[in-house]
This record gives structure tokens, C-alpha cells and sequence, in this order.
């Protein structure tokens, strides 16, 4: 790392406080509102303009001193995976479906956090004693389970709470020395990153940074954010599964995807999106010069914004650097401090030295 | 033609490195063409009577499926993931390309039975190399299946005839053509196979009246294949819908109706399981009606493809037939 | 007349013209007529879609409000002849396990009159003894020894089943999904005849909803409207269904809630339906709604958008069933929310 990297290596308790508001917000696709706000009320003093667009997106311009040599985009996804209340049942028990890709293998016995004002409710599960041998076998189904927020009587849940709101697990933010525990880390460790870049222009670059909804049903904020941005180059911020734990078997573990403590990870290939080469070729080479650990992503499937954004108009440059994080879409996800600050200070030694020439194929 | 056929297939260009095809491309249209440039996502455009009549995209598309590295373990083997549309019974004991002329070859974990494809976690890579630091790739490399063209008969074999057998047709137009009443814009796209990716952005960019793409289809012509009324040698197919794109109806009588006129044999397409760049075009901008001449290919996404020499002849013709007077759509 | 008789005679109108995915021609052809007196602008889109503008009464530049209603509908198409029969694809969601026997029209050189038929067991896979058949197993018989003379591969079979009045107020028939829209439109329109908005109104008939969402995509990118609200149909309840996803049915439309929607938008008509007393339902749709509200909301620079859906049952079948007085208050309800849009309704619109 140079030295003259205006990022800490250690967070502030001002950045360290932020992560643990967004984490805690309830915030799944389509009603981004309590992060909007938690992120606004941080970056609205560093804004030259400002602004939330049709569909939510908060999207934010800092421009750095001096001629205007690049129009960056950075986009962070507000969203959760999450819940979202469909109906009330006769006993009063919440009906919920799936907002984005959770596994129903993770919800049964999980505490709950139900729309903007945090209603506590638990996801119950059916006594073992009175399961069967087969029962035990199968997953249970979403459609037979139910959040009991404590009352007994339908009317008495619909006076508390609308079909349509969301919910998510109940987790607190944790930080156990270099780790950090949390939900939702997929991605308000991005919408974190993006926060904090904001506070540092640099010279000849204006910062698009757009905090992105719906990415998580389909990258649909970040579409019409780069549309409307229209930016030189673009780079996701994300969070992306580390799956480096021992296999069953005790074979060597091939698909990791990414791993805890290796630094950033950045993208040659998702499921969306082939990373732009010279992006690619600029980001390691910051790294490796900068001494700043990284990893490459292994290439498979997934998505972040990127996947829309590459495409939009006649084609933006685009790329994906994104945190390790262990169990993402669950109750509970795992990050290192260490790789959350190497990629602050990867992506901004990056866009310090970034010019047109890295946008050649 | 059959030499820029042989010289496109054997080139290496797997979804996101383009640049092999394109070079190739590009040496053989420029001089046909009155403006060349290269999108951002890797494309060329290269346009014909600029600024005059309507404005034609004939979407070609230039990658082909591959693979791209993913892990590479303490003996040298390489885990890959797959570019596109990629069957696991073409892996085991398949070559593949990488740049700067290195080779590999597929295996596969002895938990895959004798006789079953292996899944693409099961699968490997092994380039010869015994250590990590032996191997010649690392994670992310993009590679390609590799394989020699040969002639059957009146029939081309090779690897990647879908879609450079398109490339061929777009090139060898443009010669024949010289010019045109209409704006042709010849757009030789990238990252078709993993997502109709470089012609949605191209066809933003080019912002045509109507979209042609050229593209294989599959045919129902082999022992017990599937339902479909395509055959080998039966003449380009028009397509009027597939599993993405609904070709403009009017497109279609276009196409049919300039077949007819100039007495070139051709076959009506409704595929099932598929798609091409024409989807991407129509959901450009205001919208873009579009059409698609196909031509018949046998064995799709394996090392042998397989077309026949007068398809892709009258191929040619049709796309000349159409581009030659002027097209417009609601006269016509 | 009575309006209800309108309303109906409109509708029945509709449902009996074809207008498949990609081929709305006869449909599109027949709301222009409709639409050009009722509105100041009318054209066609490059894809086919239907455009009218209202101008509204504020002052230039006019916010404008797109209502926007599919006009295309599901059916099949010739996908290979074989010894006399037609094998088909599908043109938008079809359950299979509907059609044999369904009357159909093949529209060939000449309109052929067809029946969608199950072969016998004895020609079918051994394994589908007694199930339901696939649709690439199913034919259709024009009852001509040689129909490769006039029907080719890629024409259109459109279902034949004829409307039917099922007493009073309630009309069944294929396509109802989504004629009954363009009707509610219609309604909308002229009632805005006869009373002062300040905004334009964009009436939208749009292209392959069933299929690939073409022609909002298309139509949302080139008018750039202000806001746009989608109109479609929804599931109308019955036995077997999840109550949640379903509405009672002659009781109102629905109003979609979710991520596709701008709550805004579903505030005002809301507000809308208060004003005039027609009863409204919640939708929620948790992800993808399944309509022109899912391209619309991203097209362009994104436009925020809203959603009502009128109770259909048995939708996606030849003999969907609608209430004609749903479409009404449709009409009436769409009215009242372009008539309630402010000069300043923008800058009072928050996700928040």
C-alpha cells in the first residue's frame, strides 16, 4: 500500500456506526426507503448534486478538482433478499413469499424484523415429536410456513400490519476483532464503500455514484441509473460469496468462489457479465502495485449491477469488485475488516490513477 | 468462400476475446465498406452508403463457446466453467485452445461412470503441467474448443460454423453488393453465446430501422431428431419466430417475397428451443422489427457442426436480394 | 344504448378479431378507429404498437400519463405439416392439458376451420398412457386430405371458440385477456371528453406482452412519459385457488403493489377510487407482476409506474370470463386518476 492512500486501514467508528445502520436497516427490493435515508443523510454533504430517480435509486455526483478526465460510475445495491408479507392467515400467522434468492432450507426457527418500524415476529417451525421419518427428509415448504408476530386473531395482525410490507431476519450488527457479523452485508458493504469513496474526490475524475434498488430481482435500478448516468466506465461494488470451507469429503475445495482474507475479489466473468480486459488488466495492476492483497473472483455464475450496466446504451466499459462475505443471503453473513478496507483503498488507487487508456480492449 | 470459412472457424474467439475473428473480419470488408469502427464492447460496424435510405443491421455474430479458467489446484489441472451453451458430452477427451498457442486437454473425475458426461464440476483441464507454476493459465483465461474444418460431400464441418458460417454470409454480401439504395449496416457482434450481450449494445448505438440477423438453426433432418421441418441443403430458412424473437411480419414477406423473385430456394422457420441477436435488436430504443435468415446447421455447440455449401451460396443471394433495392416496410 | 351495451358490444367486437403475439394488425387496426375520435394525435409505433395522445388542458410542457393495455393475445402456430396434419408451437402461455378438442382457425392461404386433437394412446410414447399430452404431441385437423396447399409453416391458429353472454353482466370468450384493457381505455377516454384534465393522456395498445414485453419496452423508451400505469387482467377467485392471489370477482379491480410499482402512483389511484366509490383491491406482487408495468418501470430512464388489473377467471383458456361491469369502473376509475393529476403531481411523488 502507498503510503500517501488517504484511506485508513483501520475503519472509523463513523464508518464502523454507518455499516451497522445499513445492516440493521430493513430494506428488501422495492422499499429501499430506510437505507435511502441512512445513506443520504451521510452523503448529502459531500453531493454536488443529488438526487432519487423514478424508480428509487439515489444517485449521487462528486466531482473532483481539475479538468474532468473520466465519468466514473460506482454502484452499490441498496436491496435485500428478503421477505415480503402476502396475506394474513386465519390464526393471525403472517403468509410470505421470497423477495430474491433465499433458501427455504434457512427460515424455519429464524426471528424476523417485519417492515420500516422493526416488528418483531419468529418464523415457527413444527414440533420434532410430532414430525414423521419422511417429513424430516423434505424441506418445508414457504407456503406452509407463517410469522407469528403474537397475537391469536386475524383482525388483530391486519391492524398491525399491511399485506405487501417487508420483512427480514432479525440480526445485529457484530464486530468480533477483525470480523464482522451481520445480514444483509450482500450489499450495504458496498452501499458502505461507495459512502466513504464519496468523501474523498479525486482530481480529474467525476464520481457517479449511484446506490442502486432491485438488484437483487434483476438488476433493475441499476439499468436505468447508467442510462441516465451515462458514464466513461462503470464498477460494481458487491458483496460475493466466499465458499472456502472444507468439502464433505475432504477433497481439495475447487469451487470456493471467493475467499475470506484474500482481499478484494475482483470479476473476470459472472453470469452477466465478461469484466471489460482493460478494466481487468488496470485493477490488477493497481493491486500489485499499490501492494494492496486481491483475489480474482472464480469465474461462474452470479450477477451484480455490472450485468445491466455493460449493456446499457451503446455499451459502457464495466466491472465488478466485491467483499467476501461467508454466508450471504442467510440470517447471518461473515466478512473480514481487512478485506472490507482493501477494497476501499483498491477501488480508490484505482480511479486515482485511472485514464482513458485503460478503457482500450 | 470456402477458404474465408476454413480461416473463420479456426480462428480462436470465445465470448469476450473477439479479437482474432475481428482482425480477420475486418481485413477482408473494409474495402467494401464506406465506415469501420469498433464498439465498446468489441464489435465492428461497418457501414455501407452511410446517411442513405433506410438503415439495415445484419447482425453477425463473432464468438464462439468456450470455456474460462477457474481454479488451477497444486498439480497443474485447471477447473474451468463454461462460455455459453457449452453440452458435457462434449468435454471428455476434447481439446482445447487458449492464447498464445496453448493447448489442453478435457477430463473428467473417476466418479463420472464410463459411458455418462461428466458435470462441469467434475470435469478438468490438463495442459501437460505438474505444479501450479507448470501451468500455463490462470484463473479467468478464456478458452476454446479447437478442431480441424474438413468437407463432407457438398457439406462444411467445423467447430464454430455457428454463427462465422453468418460472418462468411455479412462478408461475402458486402462484396457482391459494392453498394445500396439502403443504409447497410453490417454489425459483426460479440458475446452472443453467453447472452445476445454485444448486439443489444450495438444495436443502440447503430439505432436501425430493421434488423436482420444471420444465425444458424438446427434442423429436423437426422435419424429420429427433433420435430422440426428444416432441412440440410433445403435453402436458407427465414425465420418467423423462435424461443426469443418474433420476426416482423412484414420482414418475413419481405424476405419471402424477394426469394421467390429471384428463384432462390428457401425454407420457413418456427424454432422452438433457440434464439438470436434479433432479440436483442427488437428491444432497442422505440422498438425494431426485425427478421432472420437462417442457415441449417446439424450438431449445434460441438466440435462438428455441420452446414451445406448451397445453403450458405443462396444464403448470400437472399441477403444480396434483400439489400440490393430498397427496403421499405410499409410499402412493401 | 345503454353504456353497459357499448361496453360489451365493444368488447365482443374485440375478442373476435385474431391479433396473436407479433401479428396485432386486425386488433391495432380496429382501435385506431376507435381511439382517432376520442383523442387529438393518433399513430403507430415501428413495432406496431398503438399510439393516441389526449392533450390535457395545463399549460405546455404538459406532464403526460401513459395508459398503456397489451393488445396482443396467446395461440398457436403451424410449425411443421405432417400426412395431413399440423403440429404447432405456442405464442404465449398455454396449458396444453386445454386444448384438445378446442375448436380453432388456421389462417392459411384461405381461414380453415380446425380442431386441436389428442392422438390415441396407441400412437403416443408409451410412458403418456393416460396423462396429459405435450403440446409437441398434440395436431390439429383442418379435415382436408392435403392442407400443405394452403396453410405453410409459421401461419397463425387463433382459438374460434365464439363469445358467450353468461347472463347479465358477464361475458366469456378467449382474448378477454387483454381486450377487456383496451375497452377499459376506451371507457377512459370518453369520459375525458366530457371533463377537464391538465395532463395529456397517452392511450397505449401494445405489441408481444405475451411473449417478450416488446412493445412497452418500446413504447416507454420513445413517448418518455411523466408516469405510466399498466392495465391488464388478474385472477379472478375460485375453487382451488390461494385466496391471496386472487379476487373476488364483479367486485372491483385491483391495485398493484410490489417492486414494479411506485407507490405513489398506487396512492393516487387509491385516492382515485375513494373519490368515486369503486371498490379496489390490493395486489401484492412481490416480484414480477407479469405485465407492461414490468418493462415500463425500466425503460429509458425509468418512469414510475402503477398497475390495475381487472378479475378474469380462467384466464390464459378459451372461455376466460369477465365481469362488464369491472371494465367500467375500470374506464371510470383510470378517468378519475388522470383527471385528479395536479401540474405539480411530480414534485410530490417520493419512494419515501
Amino acid at each position: 500500500m502507498g503510503l500517501d492512500s488517504p484511506i485508513p486501514a483501520r475503519p472509523s467508528a463513523t464508518h464502523l456506526r454507518l455499516l451497522r445502520n445499513l445492516t440493521e436497516a430493513v430494506g428488501i427490493s422495492g422499499s429501499e426507503a430506510q437505507v435511502r435515508e441512512i445513506v443520504r443523510a451521510h452523503v448529502e454533504p459531500l453531493a454536488d448534486e443529488i438526487r432519487t430517480d423514478a424508480m428509487g435509486n439515489l444517485l449521487v455526483i462528486r466531482k473532483g478538482p481539475g479538468r474532468r478526465r473520466l465519468r466514473v460510475m460506482l454502484a452499490a445495491h441498496m436491496d435485500e433478499v428478503g421477505l415480503m408479507v402476502v396475506s394474513v392467515g386465519s390464526e393471525g400467522e403472517l403468509k410470505f413469499e421470497r423477495v430474491g434468492g433465499l433458501d427455504a432450507r434457512q427460515l424455519v426457527g429464524k426471528p424476523v424484523w417485519i417492515g420500516k418500524d422493526r416488528l418483531p415476529g419468529v418464523i415457527g417451525g413444527k414440533p420434532v415429536h410430532l414430525t414423521t421419518r419422511e417429513e424430516r427428509k423434505q424441506t418445508t415448504k414457504v407456503e406452509s410456513m407463517g410469522i407469528d408476530i403474537g397475537v391469536s386473531k386475524k383482525e388483530a395482525a391486519e391492524g398491525k400490519i399491511t399485506p405487501g410490507t417487508g420483512a427480514v431476519f432479525a440480526t445485529s450488527f457484530r464486530r468480533i476483532r477483525g470480523t464482522l457479523r451481520a445480514k444483509a452485508l450482500d450489499d450495504r458493504m458496498g452501499v458502505a464503500i461507495l459512502a466513504e469513496l464519496l468523501e474523498h474526490p479525486i482530481e480529474g475524475i467525476e464520481l457517479q455514484a449511484a446506490f442502486t434498488v432491485q438488484e437483487e430481482i434483476g438488476l433493475r435500478g441499476a439499468q436505468i441509473a447508467a442510462h441516465t448516468l451515462k458514464p466513461d466506465v462503470a464498477i460494481a461494488l458487491d458483496c460475493t460469496p466466499a465458499r472456502d470451507l472444507p468439502t464433505w469429503d475432504g477433497e481439495e475445495n475447487t469451487q470456493y468462489n471467493a475467499r475470506l482474507g484474500h482481499g478484494p475479489a475482483i470479476y473476470a466473468a459472472d453470469g452477466r457479465t465478461l469484466a471489460h480486459p482493460g478494466l481487468l488488466r488496470h485493477l490488477v495492476d493497481t493491486a500489485e502495485t499499490a501492494g494492496i492483497p486481491y483475489q480474482i473472483r472464480q469465474p461462474g455464475g452470479g450477477g451484480t449491477d455490472a450485468g445491466a450496466i455493460h449493456l446499457t446504451r451503446e455499451g459502457i466499459p464495466s466491472i465488478s469488485v466485491s467483499v467476501p462475505a461467508r454466508y450471504i443471503h442467510t440470517a447471518c453473513s461473515i466478512a473480514y475488516v481487512s478485506d472490507w478496507r482493501n477494497t476501499v483503498r483498491l477501488v480508490h488507487a484505482a480511479m486515482s490513477t485511472m485514464t482513458r487508456s485503460a478503457l482500450r480492449r | 468462400m470456402q477458404e474465408l470459412i476454413q480461416r473463420l472457424v479456426e480462428a480462436f474467439g470465445p465470448s469476450g476475446k473477439e479479437d482474432q475473428v475481428r482482425d480477420i473480419v475486418r481485413g477482408e470488408i473494409e474495402p467494401y465498406v464506406d465506415e469501420i469502427s469498433v464498439s465498446p464492447l468489441g464489435g465492428l460496424h461497418a457501414i455501407v452508403n452511410p446517411g442513405g435510405g433506410t438503415k439495415i443491421m445484419v447482425a453477425a455474430h463473432m464468438d464462439e463457446i468456450g470455456v474460462i479458467i477457474s481454479h488451477v489446484d497444486g498439480n497443474g489441472f485447471a477447473r474451468f466453467h463454461k462460455i455459453g451453451g457449452v453440452f458435457p458430452q462434449t468435454l471428455v477427451g476434447h481439446r482445447v485452445r487458449f492464447e498464445g498457442d496453448v493447448t489442453g486437454v478435457i477430463g473428467a473425475e473417476a466418479s463420472v461412470e464410463i459411458g455418462d458426461a461428466p458435470k462441469l464440476a467434475e470435469a478438468f483441464i490438463d495442459f501437460g503441467a505438474s505444479s501450479v507454476a507448470e501451468c500455463p493459465v490462470r484463473v479467468g483465461d478464456l478458452g476454446a474448443f479447437t478442431r480441424p474444418f474438413v468437407k463432407l460431400g457438398n457439406r462444411y464441418v467445423a467447430k464454430s460454423l455457428d454463427d462465422r458460417v453468418g460472418v462468411a454470409v455479412a462478408i461475402e454480401a458486402a462484396k457482391r453488393l459494392r453498394n445500396s439504395p439502403n443504409e447497410v449496416q453490417f454489425a459483426f457482434t460479440t458475446q452472443e453465446e453467453v447472452g445476445l450481450r454485444g448486439a443489444r449494445t450495438s444495436a443502440y448505438g447503430l439505432d436501425p430501422d430493421v434488423g436482420i440477423a444471420l444465425d444458424v438453426t438446427r434442423t429436423g433432418d437426422t435419424p429420429k431428431g427433433i420435430k422440426m421441418a428444416i432441412e440440410l441443403g433445403g435453402g436458407p430458412a427465414i425465420k418467423v419466430r423462435d424461443s426469443g424473437s418474433l420476426s416482423d411480419p412484414r420482414v418475413v414477406d419481405l424476405m419471402v417475397r424477394r426469394a421467390e423473385a429471384a428463384h432462390i430456394p428457401y425454407q420457413l422457420e418456427v424454432l422452438q428451443a433457440g434464439t438470436t441477436d434479433a432479440t436483442a435488436i427488437q428491444l432497442t430504443r422505440a422498438g425494431v422489427p426485425v427478421g432472420v435468415i437462417s442457415i441449417p446447421c446439424r450438431y449445434i455447440h460441438t466440435p462438428s457442426e455441420m452446414v451445406d455449401a448451397g445453403d450458405v451460396e443462396n444464403s448470400v443471394k437472399l441477403l444480396v436480394e434483400i439489400l440490393k433495392a430498397p427496403v421499405t416496410l410499409d410499402r412493401e | 344504448m345503454r353504456p353497459e351495451d357499448a361496453t360489451l358490444s365493444l368488447l365482443k367486437e374485440l375478442i373476435e378479431l385474431p391479433g396473436l403475439s407479433g401479428y396485432e394488425g386486425p386488433v391495432q387496426r380496429r382501435m385506431h378507429a376507435e381511439w382517432e375520435p376520442l383523442s387529438d394525435e393518433i399513430r403507430v409505433g415501428r413495432i406496431g404498437s398503438l399510439y393516441a395522445r389526449k392533450r390535457g388542458s395545463g399549460q405546455e410542457p404538459r406532464k403526460s400519463v401513459m395508459l398503456a393495455a397489451h393488445m396482443d393475445a396467446i395461440g398457436m402456430m403451424v410449425s411443421e405439416l405432417v400426412e395431413g396434419f399440423i403440429r404447432v408451437a405456442p405464442i404465449g402461455g398455454l396449458d396444453p392439458r386445454v386444448l384438445p378438442g378446442q375448436p380453432v382457425i388456421v389462417h392459411g392461404r384461405r381461414e380453415l376451420p380446425g380442431i386441436v386433437v389428442q392422438p390415441p394412446d396407441h400412437n403416443l410414447p408409451d410412458d403418456l398412457s393416460r396423462k396429459p399430452i405435450p403440446l409437441k404431441y398434440l395436431l390439429v385437423d383442418v379435415g382436408l386430405p392435403d392442407p400443405a396447399r394452403l396453410v405453410r409453416i409459421g401461419d397463425l391458429i387463433s382459438f374460434a371458440q365464439p363469445p358467450i353472454e353468461l347472463g347479465e353482466d358477464v361475458l366469456s370468450g378467449h382474448s378477454l385477456d387483454n381486450r377487456a384493457s383496451l375497452v377499459a381505455i376506451t371507457e377512459c377516454l370518453r369520459e375525458l371528453g366530457q371533463r377537464d384534465h391538465e395532463w395529456d393522456v397517452l392511450a397505449v395498445a401494445t405489441v408481444q406482452e405475451e411473449e417478450t414485453f416488446a412493445g412497452a419496452y418500446a413504447a416507454g423508451f420513445e413517448l418518455k412519459p411523466s408516469i405510466a400505469i399498466a392495465v391488464d387482467v388478474t385472477f379472478a377467485r375460485g375453487p382451488g385457488l390461494p385466496e391471496h392471489k386472487t379476487f373476488k370477482f364483479g367486485k372491483g379491480p385491483a391495485n398493484g403493489w410490489g417492486p414494479n410499482i411506485h407507490p405513489g402512483i398506487y396512492s393516487a389511484i387509491e385516492e382515485a377510487a375513494k373519490r368515486v366509490e369503486i371498490p379496489l383491491t390490493r395486489e401484492v406482487l412481490p416480484v414480477h407482476s407479469g405485465t407492461d408495468a414490468f418493462p415500463l418501470q425500466i425503460a429509458g430512464e425509468g418512469i414510475p409506474t402503477g398497475l390495475i388489473s381487472i378479475p378474469l377467471k380462467y384466464m390464459h383458456t378459451p372461455v376466460e370470463v369477465v365481469s362488464i361491469k369491472d371494465v367500467q369502473r375500470t374506464g371510470r376509475l383510470l378517468a378519475e386518476v388522470v383527471a385528479g393529476l395536479a401540474a405539480d403531481f411530480m414534485d410530490t411523488l417520493t419512494w419515501d
